[in-house]
């Protein structure tokens, strides 16, 4: 039955609620759980839909993240990523051993000691950018007030990229995750982020400061056996991918996120009145938003069997993790945003060997971030009707354009009455 | 219980660390899972399944036939 399922023409995209995953998905899982997915180049692969086929597939070592063999179920242009120095540090389209190479240098950065260790100087930034909204008096668009700009100095601290530069890469950032960027244009951007990056790290070669560039750069001058000197381009690659990874993703569910916690207000009151609560709130949200919101591509190096359905060596692969995340064979009511629902092995983060680097940085953004907003406006609210904020369904990272946010500001006569609210 | 690693497969995700922080620890050196504890005492093995199940790349692996 399944193999003659009529090929699909295109990714499912259409939502009809900001919070859910279009719901041709819940169809296809119980229907076409491993379907037939007509891509926009002519070719036909696959669309996995189901939890345990997604989690199998990203595990399996036969399938490969190199994206120059695979075809785009967007349409997207591939940037021609075989150029050596488009691909140059890019572990996230490469395979082991390539991949490990890279993976092994980076992951003692980004262990959850180090980054719990972030903590202090994340509260600091977060309460900064609360102190400027208070200042500044509402409304607020959270987006360009708080989620954006937060992870963006927290990720370039953490790398010595200059803040300064931020207007420049937010905008290359933007241009190289909207769906109907062309050619030209996302080569432009991809090119000025490269150039950007290797003068950086030329800089960083000349005046070292105590940040992950140069880390990684003097990490070489003691470099162990095989781990062959980086070049300029794969320093500059490897930067790149975390300057971008690193900001947009958790500035999107900053914002979505609280969209959401608002339109759940008992939910979003139990949690700030169980401090302890906060983790499990956010693995939930991480499903329940899933804003890596295409899936993960990947392409078969073989023939391999799955659920019953033979793909073809050379077949793309779309792991669709927002599906996943919503499946009832193993979660319970995926449909119900529960902030106490136990671990879940929701696969937000991907699985197996490319499962994200940056998740606890990821994490702590998080758990310092939503709770010490809503301390701090505790009548935080959409200053918008609900249809009014611009989703991103345009974009490959899901989330809000904008937030249009108010709340109740002090007058002069209630001043007295509230505890300096810089407390918390 | 008794808790098995297939080091080679460890890339640092962390699951570990941050869901069963008394049984593992990542290095210093290349972030890759440290066993604090091999065998878990009963109040830490739920922890440790827990942890085995999250492994994004099955490196922990619990024989549970062995007497804790
Ligand atoms: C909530 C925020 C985030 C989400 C939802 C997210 C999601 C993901 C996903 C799904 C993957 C796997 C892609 C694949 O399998 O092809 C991934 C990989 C990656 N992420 Fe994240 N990410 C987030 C935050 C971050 C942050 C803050 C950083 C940087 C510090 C980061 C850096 C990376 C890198 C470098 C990879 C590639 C890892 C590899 O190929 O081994 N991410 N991320
Ligand atoms: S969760 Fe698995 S891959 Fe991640 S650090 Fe622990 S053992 Fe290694």
């Amino acid at each position: 039955m399944r193999a003659t399922e009529p090929a699909l023409s295109t990714l499912p995209t259409h939502r009809s609620c900001p919070f859910d995953p279009p719901q041709e998905y819940d169809r296809l899982r119980e229907q076409a759980p491993v379907s037939r997915l007509a891509f926009p180049d002519g070719k036909i692969g696959w669309l996995l839909t189901r939890h345990q086929d997604v989690r199998a597939v990203l595990a399996d070592d036969r399938f490969s993240s190199d994206r120059s063999r695979a075809s785009s179920p967007l349409g997207r242009i591939p940037l021609r990523p075989h150029e050596p120095e488009a691909r140059a540090g890019m572990l996230l389209t490469m395979d082991p051993p390539e991949h490990t190479r890279y993976r092994r240098m980076l992951t003692r950065y980004f262990t959850v000691r180090r980054m719990r260790a972030l903590v202090p100087r994340i509260e600091q930034i977060v309460e900064a950018h609360l102190d400027a909204m208070e200042r500044k008096g509402p409304p607020a668009d959270l987006v360009t007030a708080f989620a954006l700009p937060i992870p963006s100095l927290v990720i370039c601290e953490l790398l010595g990229v200059p803040y300064e530069d931020r207007a420049m890469f937010q905008r290359w950032t933007s241009t190289l995750l909207r769906l109907d960027t062309n050619e030209k244009a996302a080569l432009a951007a991809r090119n000025a982020l490269r150039t950007y990056m290797l003068q950086l790290v030329a800089a960083k070669r000349a005046h070292p400061d105590d940040a992950l560039i140069s880390h990684l750069i003097a990490a070489q001058d003691t470099a162990e056996e095989t781990q062959a000197e980086l070049t300029d381009e794969e320093l500059g690659g490897i930067a790149r991918l975390l300057l971008v990874a690193g900001h947009e993703t958790t500035a999107n569910m900053l914002a979505l996120g609280t969209y959401t916690l608002l339109s759940h207000p008992d939910q979003l009151r139990a949690m700030l009145d169980h401090p302890e609560s906060v983790e499990r709130a956010v693995e939930e949200l991480l499903r329940y938003l899933t804003i890596v919101q295409f899936g993960v591509l990947r392409v078969a190096c073989e023939d391999v069997e799955i659920a019953g359905c033979q793909i073809r060596a050379g077949e793309t692969v779309v792991a669709s993790l927002a599906a996943a995340n919503r499946d009832p064979e193993h979660f319970d009511r995926p449909g119900k945003l529960d902030l106490e629902r136990e671990f879940s092995q929701h696969v937000a983060f991907g699985h197996g060997v490319h499962q994200c680097l940056g998740q606890q940085l990821a994490r702590v953004e998080m758990e310092v971030a939503f709770p010490a907003l809503f301390r701090r406006f505790p009548t935080l609210r959409l200053a918008v009707p609900p249809e009014q904020v611009p989703l991103r369904e345009d974009m490959l990272i899901y989330g809000v354009h904008a937030l249009p946010l108010t709340w109740d500001g002090h007058s002069p006569d209630t001043l007295h009455q509230q505890t300096p609210s810089t407390g918390g | 219980m008794k808790i098995r690693i297939e080091h080679d497969r460890c890339r640092g995700a962390g699951q570990c660390a941050l869901n069963a922080p008394e049984l593992f620890d990542q290095s210093d050196d290349d972030g890759t899972v440290i066993v604090l504890d091999e065998e878990p005492s009963p109040e830490l093995q739920d922890s440790a399944r827990l942890a085995a199940a999250l492994c994004p790349n099955a490196v922990i692996r619990i024989i549970e036939s062995c007497e804790a």
